[in-house]
């Protein structure tokens, strides 16, 4: 065990010198089992090569930062264990589907502007007072948008959407998930507010039903349900009298 | 670089920056409101909070025992007044966060189901499964969204607060994607930075918390108090740090040594696993240091044990900490005991702030963990943090907007220059420095093993002065610091340098205040001096910056109103 190592191939771009990204090899000591994919990140940015670049910070899978592609795959860094790639080499790279910054960040504002365009807020036609206390919501009306609630914002879904690969303006898996959490809370009611946007051909309908953003979620969220269900009530809607949609 | 100015700038987005934007916004709709974050916000450390956060609501709870709790948890250190407005406020801020959205978990009846919590007497902690902290954090952070007025600049990196005649007037920060630095001003500002716990080498902590907000006050000229006092929680996985929530215990969870005993019957009798952190901790290391721990390739713990409590409970209840169970331990925690052992978890000491959160810097303002209010004194109480995140987020976020609306613009000139001489300062200490030749790794690494060696559960005299001398050697080192990547763009080596100067900062703050309080209250455990000493230490220490050498040292009188200190027992 003392001098079992690992290589780990990392992207390197940096947009003011490179053309296009490269990877790069490092060969890591495997010091210990329970090391994970970002412990070997953090071995080489602190002890081989300052410059790497990522992003990290909770490393137990919920702040939502740490997303790569580890040999292909979308995953949180933080739960990639080396023992699952050794001997083989590991090849980390940016999430797919977003444009570089720099090294393995990603930008993900297109996200941030998708996320506040579904208005990820409870919305109610008339304000309830503090004073009159906590809404009662029964156990089993959580459990209707518990799942959705869920999302950690990782980006991981994004990347392995073929659909938001061919067309960005895709609104995508997370930001539907997180329309359809507070559209299925009981205290909220601002299904109408949100439709324009989830309904629009490149809201839900896009969407052509691959599943991949539900294999890919590391926190069990369905993101797939959520879209499908979506498709649904917004057909239902237009079969409903007019006065009834809201 | 450039200049963007705003009524109130919050730096840090988490639970009490975001709080606090809002509340600026609420006091005050005609108001602009700018919030720097080196991260998006909702990355923020409040994401990893697991327990709950605590409130009177219900009628057999009393504002009178949660005070009382609270007081006594923090070994008299509080002060008191602060308290008593926290426990009235903490159920209102509960339900504001039910209002926008919070998944709380609910009784049958569809009434906030609360669980019980370390040191707290009865049931008042609320939750959202064991994902408490996640949920407010994205609650608010999605909320926040709705206000046009709060502007973001994501993963921008404040390195220096702008001081003007005494008053501060904003910050600049450092652009981490175009490597831009920036000056935004504000009429007023409030750091929300979060902790520090980074500065040790095992901790719950995320890679972010390393104590800027505090670093940055002090710099600027604010004291901070208490520093002394840091939280070691008792159940950290072992090698990562991975949090176990109390909440574990909440439900009736048992932490037995190697022999298979309920060891905390010598400890706390009457309350067992429920008993206060700090407490808990200490008795945790006593059992290691008299042989009754297990000992495993990452050292000694102890087992906190669930299986009794059965699956339906564990995945209804406690579903993260089993999936964390078998994410990064291996096991089942319906099957297997969880290996844990203290970790470094919280820091109580913070920017010296009062109730409203305004600090001794005119225009300046703290909240949340960076901040001591006043509320947890020696010890925090579980589950007391979160809800300290919204009502001193909030009564900053008002106190601010309010100090704002009278206050004088801020003049272009001297921020202008400020800005200048602060770019330069970086470039020139950093990214344009020829000849270091020490890494980052090394130095961080090393502190990290210095303050858990010198400043953790135990401290002497002997230690603390050790660790001091070591700080030196590491500050004198750091002067000899190579920074590898000269690029401007999301240059993450120039951030970790920035955070490692914050970092030295506030660990000597850290042992300088430990040594100077020769007692053991809450936390602050000398070996040498093992009992409280209320005639020389019922004080607040504050610790100011001095040009050269040690900090100097202040103290304060605690403030009571209705609980006099005794004995602390449970």
């Amino acid at each position: 065990m003392a001098d079992k190592r690992i290589t780990i191939q990392a992207t390197r771009f940096d947009p003011e010198k490179d053309e296009k990204p490269h990877l790069q090899s490092y060969d890591i000591p495997f010091t210990d089992e329970s090391m994970v994919v970002l412990d070997a990140l953090n071995h080489i940015k602190s002890y081989v090569d300052g410059s790497l670049s990522y992003r990290w910070s909770c490393r137990m899978g919920i702040c939502g930062s740490c997303g790569m592609m580890v040999n292909g795959t979308p995953k949180l860094t933080c739960s990639a264990f080396l023992r699952d790639y050794w001997p083989h080499k590991i090849v980390v790279e940016p999430l797919n589907n977003f444009p570089v910054i720099r090294d393995l960040v990603i930008d993900m504002e297109d996200f941030m502007h998708k996320l506040k365009s579904v208005k990820p807020w409870i919305i109610r036609k008339q304000e309830i007072p503090l004073g009159a206390g906590a809404h009662r919501q029964l156990p089993a009306q959580i459990e209707e948008f518990r799942q959705f609630s869920e999302c950690i914002n990782c980006m991981l879904c994004y990347s392995a959407c073929p659909v938001y690969g061919l067309n960005d303006k895709f609104l995508g898996p997370a930001a539907i998930a997180l329309a359809r959490r507070y559209t299925l809370d009981s205290r909220d009611e601002g299904l109408k507010q949100r439709l324009p946007v989830i309904a629009e051909a490149e809201g839900v309908w896009e969407c052509s039903f691959v599943g991949e953003c539900s294999v890919v979620c590391p926190k069990g969220v369905d993101p797939a349900k959520a879209i499908q269900q979506s498709k649904l009530d917004t057909t239902l809607r237009f079969t409903l009298p007019y006065g009834n949609r809201d | 670089m450039s200049t963007e100015s705003y009524d109130v700038l919050v730096v840090g987005g988490g639970l009490a920056g975001l709080r606090a934007a809002i509340a600026a916004v609420e006091a005050n709709p005609r108001i602009k409101v700018g919030m720097v974050s080196k991260v998006y916000p909702m990355r923020s450390h409040t994401v990893s909070a697991e327990g709950g956060a605590a409130a009177v609501l219900r009628p057999e709870d009393s504002y009178e025992t949660h005070a009382f709790d609270t007081i006594k948890g923090s070994d008299y250190l509080a002060d008191q007044d602060v308290v008593e407005a926290f426990v009235r406020e903490a159920p209102v801020e509960i339900i504001q966060m039910e209002h926008w959205g919070c998944p709380w978990s609910r009784d049958p009846d569809g009434k906030i189901s609360a669980r019980p919590f370390g040191g707290m007497t009865t049931w008042r902690t609320c939750f959202a499964a064991d994902k408490t902290g996640f949920h407010m954090l994205h609650t608010v952070f999605q909320t926040s969204l709705k206000y046009d007025q709060i502007h973001r600049h994501d993963e921008a990196f404040v390195t220096k607060l702008l001081i003007e005649d005494s008053r501060c007037v904003g910050v600049v920060a450092l652009d981490q994607r175009s490597g831009r630095f920036d000056a935004i001003t504000a009429k007023a500002v409030i750091i929300a930075t979060g902790g520090l716990g980074r500065v040790y080498a095992f901790t719950t902590n995320g890679n972010i918390c390393t104590g800027d907000g505090m670093a940055l006050g002090y710099r600027a000229g604010a004291g901070l108090k208490d520093m002394e006092m840091v939280q070691f929680h008792p159940t950290g996985l072992p090698f990562t740090g991975i949090l176990i929530t109390e909440a574990v215990r909440g439900e009736g969870g048992y932490l037995t040594n190697k022999e298979g005993e309920r060891f905390l019957k010598r400890y706390v009798p009457n309350k067992m696993e429920l008993g206060p952190r700090d407490i808990i901790s200490r008795a945790m290391v006593t059992e290691f240091e008299a042989g009754r721990g297990f000992e495993g390739p990452h050292g000694k713990f102890m087992h906190l044990d669930v299986r009794h409590l059965g699956e339906e409970v564990i995945d209804r209840k406690l579903p993260f900490m089993r999936e964390l169970g078998r994410e990064f331990v291996g096991i089942d925690i319906v099957k297997d005991p969880i290996p844990v052992r203290p970790v470094q978890h919280y820091m109580m000491g913070g920017v010296d702030a009062d109730i409203s959160g305004a600090t001794e810097i005119l225009g300046l303002y703290a909240a949340g963990e960076c901040a001591n209010v006043g509320l947890n004194g020696g010890n925090r109480l579980g589950s007391n943090s979160l809800s300290e995140c919204l009502v001193f987020g909030a009564a900053a976020g008002r106190a601010a907007a309010h100090y704002a609306a009278s206050a004088k613009p801020v003049t272009a000139n001297p921020v202008d220059a400020m800005l200048w001489d602060e770019a330069r300062r970086v470039e020139v200490e950093y990214l344009e420095k020829k000849g270091g030749h020490e890494r980052i790794g090394n130095i961080r690494y090393d502190l990290q093993r210095e303050m858990d060696a010198g400043a953790g559960v135990f401290r002497t005299k002997e230690s603390l002065e050790k660790l001091i001398q070591e700080l030196g050697v590491l500050r004198e080192r750091f002067t000899q610091i190579k920074v590898e990547d000269s690029s401007r763009t999301f240059n993450t080596e120039l951030t970790a340098v920035l955070e490692l100067d914050y970092m030295l900062e506030v660990s000597m703050v850290i042992a300088v205040s430990a040594l100077a309080r020769e007692e053991s209250r809450g936390a602050h455990a000398r070996r040498d001096f093992p009992e409280r000493d209320d005639e020389k230490f019922l004080k607040h220490t504050v610790a100011f910056k001095r040009d050269a050498g040690r900090p100097r040292l202040e103290y304060r009188d605690v403030r009571i109103t209705n609980f006099q200190p005794q004995a602390r027992t449970y």
